[in-house]
């Protein structure tokens, strides 16, 4: 319940103002709740009189939360190749551990695996739990989950790990709900609280207007889906010591009630906006499909793939997997270069924490030079290939 | 598994949000902008909603839609009969308040069961505001029903399952599921239809179905924020960026400007 302590309110309407859902209003001198609360806690943070208090958070905490030991990420491998953001996982899981004074463990769930678990534990693992079994060959979410829900009930980490993907996101909560553990999705930063030692989550909410931190305070394991791009991976290091320990599947993990018939591989180009380093994207300013080679060229000379807008999907451009946005997918590339993009909210909500942000607009008013660090007002059938030819004289000399 | 029902029964669960355009960080006090927030349907459970309804049409049976939330919540309810959804639930109660995934799920879950059996529940892959994607996986297991995240494609309906495509990062997968299930969509799966005149005067007289926290049954233990294992501790404007440059000169001399300013990227 948001308390208001009426004595303390001065009525200056700071909540009113903030409170994300419209749930608040000043009537007579102090504020009132309304239905659309969610304890969000925007208000309690803006009210200088410490007029507001959240109430009965939290279930009275389980005894043993002690017992619960390690830092664990889950080592994502598919079609033969482990996903990078495993790595960057146990970068950041690394720095997690060391804090605790904790080991570091990673899960391997898959067919064929070879290599793979002695590079986790290259890259920081100090444990790696190979469950390698021909069955596993394609992700389905429930022997995934099944698997990771029993090896996490027998080991018991404090915290668990995985990437913000397609796969993370899809079976990591059917495992939380199992646990009954906290899940924050799509992370961007993760830190220890020094005072208990408890995962401070943070994360974006809103299309990324404002950013939340999340505990889970009486629950365990800690759990966090974290976005690609954001952490850093350790260096291979060959030279580091760990355990692989093999782990049987039974056969009731492995019994799954939906089916794979085929899985298919997009070969029109990388479609995996998420992991790119650098974004073109185009919108309806490239007028039609053709203006897309355009935006490949560009996104081949500087290594990177091509994302789109949502108004370019709909018009048949481009495939869904390339948008971005509200209703598309959210990139945090190291570069992004919007081309014949407005730079509508629900466009911007899923690039806006890109390292750069460039934009290319014959309209100076667009609303994305409002988010782009540099912008050039003008044609971009015109811009792109000069662009294009100065990226490549700069590279030759 | 086989079907144990009469006819058809699809449950879809829709959420009201802000709408993005109205959550704006105001660029001077660094906070939340929020003058005239309009609520709307969730837009991936628009495309949950009319995949509901083509099924129907297709296979026979009836549609209901589930919300929990505050009684304005009910507007996305007509709305979803007024797109050819059958019936209506919401359940609320101020105890819901503060609700993190794990809870929405258990109440949710509670919810369907006061419902009765179903052979198909949907959902969209995720709510705009919080962005999770974690309702639909949990509700699927409080049920003890497989499930099938991302389902870009509906590629054969039977009244016994499904043949899905589920949008993956590289790519897609096929997969075949019998019912009970629950999908969670994402917007390729089809265009929603405008509503109907006569699903609009149908919108506006049904009667929707209220249950409340003891209606359903519900643990005040796990509903809420008393039931919710996450806890937002700390809200916070993003970092501004800081990098903005101004390229002068004709447009030649401003791409070599922005050429040199992305020197590290090449
Ligand atoms: C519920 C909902 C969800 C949505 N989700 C998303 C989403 O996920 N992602 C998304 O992108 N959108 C989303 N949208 C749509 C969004 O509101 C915008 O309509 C869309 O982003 C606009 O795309 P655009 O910038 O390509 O097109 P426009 O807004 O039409 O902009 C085109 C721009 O190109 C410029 N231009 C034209 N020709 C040239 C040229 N030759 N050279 C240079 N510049 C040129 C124009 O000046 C203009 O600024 C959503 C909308 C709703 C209602
Ligand atoms: N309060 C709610 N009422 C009904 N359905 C919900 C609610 N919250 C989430 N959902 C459903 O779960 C999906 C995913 O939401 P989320 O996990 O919050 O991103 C939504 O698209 C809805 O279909």
């Amino acid at each position: 319940m948001l308390i208001i302590d009426t004595e303390l309110c001065i009525g200056c309407g700071a909540c009113e103002s903030n409170c994300p859902f419209g749930a608040i209003t000043v009537v007579d001198s102090w504020a009132v709740v309304g239905d659309g609360c969610t304890l969000c806690g925007t208000c309690v943070e803006v009210c200088d009189p410490g007029a507001l208090k959240i109430e009965g958070a939290g279930k009275d905490a389980p005894l043993d939360l002690a017992s619960w030991s390690g830092v664990w990420v889950y080592g994502e491998f598919r079609r033969g190749t482990l996903a990078p953001v495993s790595l960057e996982l146990l970068g950041i899981g690394r720095k997690l551990a060391d804090t605790r004074n904790v080991p570091l463990a990673a899960v391997l769930i898959g067919s064929e695996t070879g290599e793979v678990a002695s590079q986790l534990i290259a890259h920081g693992a100090d444990t790696v739990y190979r469950i390698d079994d021909p069955a596993l060959a394609h992700f389905t979410d429930e022997a995934y989950g099944a698997i990771l829900t029993s090896l996490i009930r027998q080991h018991k980490p404090e915290i668990v790990l995985a990437g913000a993907t397609a796969i993370g996101r899809s079976f990591i909560p059917g495992v939380a709900t199992t646990l009954g553990a906290g899940l924050t999705a799509d992370c961007t930063q993760l830190a220890i609280r020094d005072e208990d030692g408890a995962l401070l989550q943070t994360r974006p909410a809103f299309g990324g207007n404002i950013m939340a931190t999340i505990v889970c305070p009486n629950s365990r394991p800690q759990m966090s889906t974290v976005r690609p791009k954001v952490m850093k991976a350790l260096v291979f290091d060959g030279e580091r010591q760990g355990e692989i320990v093999e782990v049987k599947p039974t056969p009731e993990q492995l019994a799954t009630r939906v089916r794979v018939i085929e899985s298919v591989v997009s070969e029109q180009d990388n479609v995996n906006i998420q992991e790119a380093d650098i974004l073109v994207a185009g919108g309806r300013g490239l007028d039609n499909a053709q203006g897309f080679t355009l935006m490949r060229e560009l996104a081949d000379s500087l290594g990177g793939a091509v994302a789109a807008t949502r108004a370019a999907v709909d018009a048949g451009w481009i495939s869904y997997p390339h948008q971005v946005g509200q209703t598309g997918k959210t990139v945090a590339p190291k570069l992004y270069i919007a081309c014949g993009i407005s730079g509508a909210v629900q466009h911007v909500a899923g690039m806006q924490s890109a390292e750069t942000i460039v934009a290319i607009n014959r309209d100076k008013n667009a609303s994305i030079f409002d988010v782009a660090d540099f912008g050039l007002v003008g044609d971009l059938f015109e811009i792109v290939p000069k662009l294009l030819t100065q990226i490549e004289a700069r590279r030759k000399s | 598994m086989g079907r144990e029902l009469d006819a058809m029964k699809i449950i879809v669960c829709v959420k009201q949000v802000p709408d993005a355009k109205d959550v704006r960080l105001d660029p001077k006090t660094n906070t939340l902008a929020r003058e005239g927030v309009q609520s709307i349907m969730n837009p991936y459970d628009q495309h949950a909603v009319e995949e509901a309804v083509r099924l129907k049409e297709l296979l026979g049976g009836e549609v209901t839609v589930l919300s929990m939330g505050p009684p304005q919540a009910e507007e996305v309810l007509r709305q979803a009969i007024s797109c050819g959804v059958d019936h209506a639930v919401l359940v609320s109660d101020r105890a819901f308040a503060g609700a993190d995934t794990w809870a929405t799920s258990y109440t949710l879950a509670k919810a369907v069961n006061v419902i009765g059996p179903f052979d198909l529940l949907l959902c969209g892959k995720q709510a705009i505001d919080g962005d999770t994607a974690q309702v639909g996986p949990g509700l699927a297991m409080r049920l003890q029903i497989p499930y099938v995240t991302c389902v870009q494609k509906v590629r054969q309906a039977t009244d016994s399952g499904l043949i899905l495509e589920r949008m993956m990062d590289d790519g897609y997968d096929v997969l075949a599921v019998d019912f009970p299930a629950l999908l969670t969509v994402v917007k390729d799966i089809n265009e929603p239809r405008i509503p109907s005149l006569k699903g609009k005067m149908r919108a506006k007289k049904v009667e929707i179905r209220r249950l409340s926290a003891a209606d359903i049954g519900a643990d005040p233990a796990c509903i809420g924020l008393p039931g919710s294992p996450t806890q937002v501790v700390k809200v916070f404007p993003p970092e501004a960026r800081c990098k903005r440059a101004v390229f002068t000169g004709s447009l030649d001399e401003q791409i070599v400007q922005l050429v040199d300013s992305l020197q590290s990227y090449l």
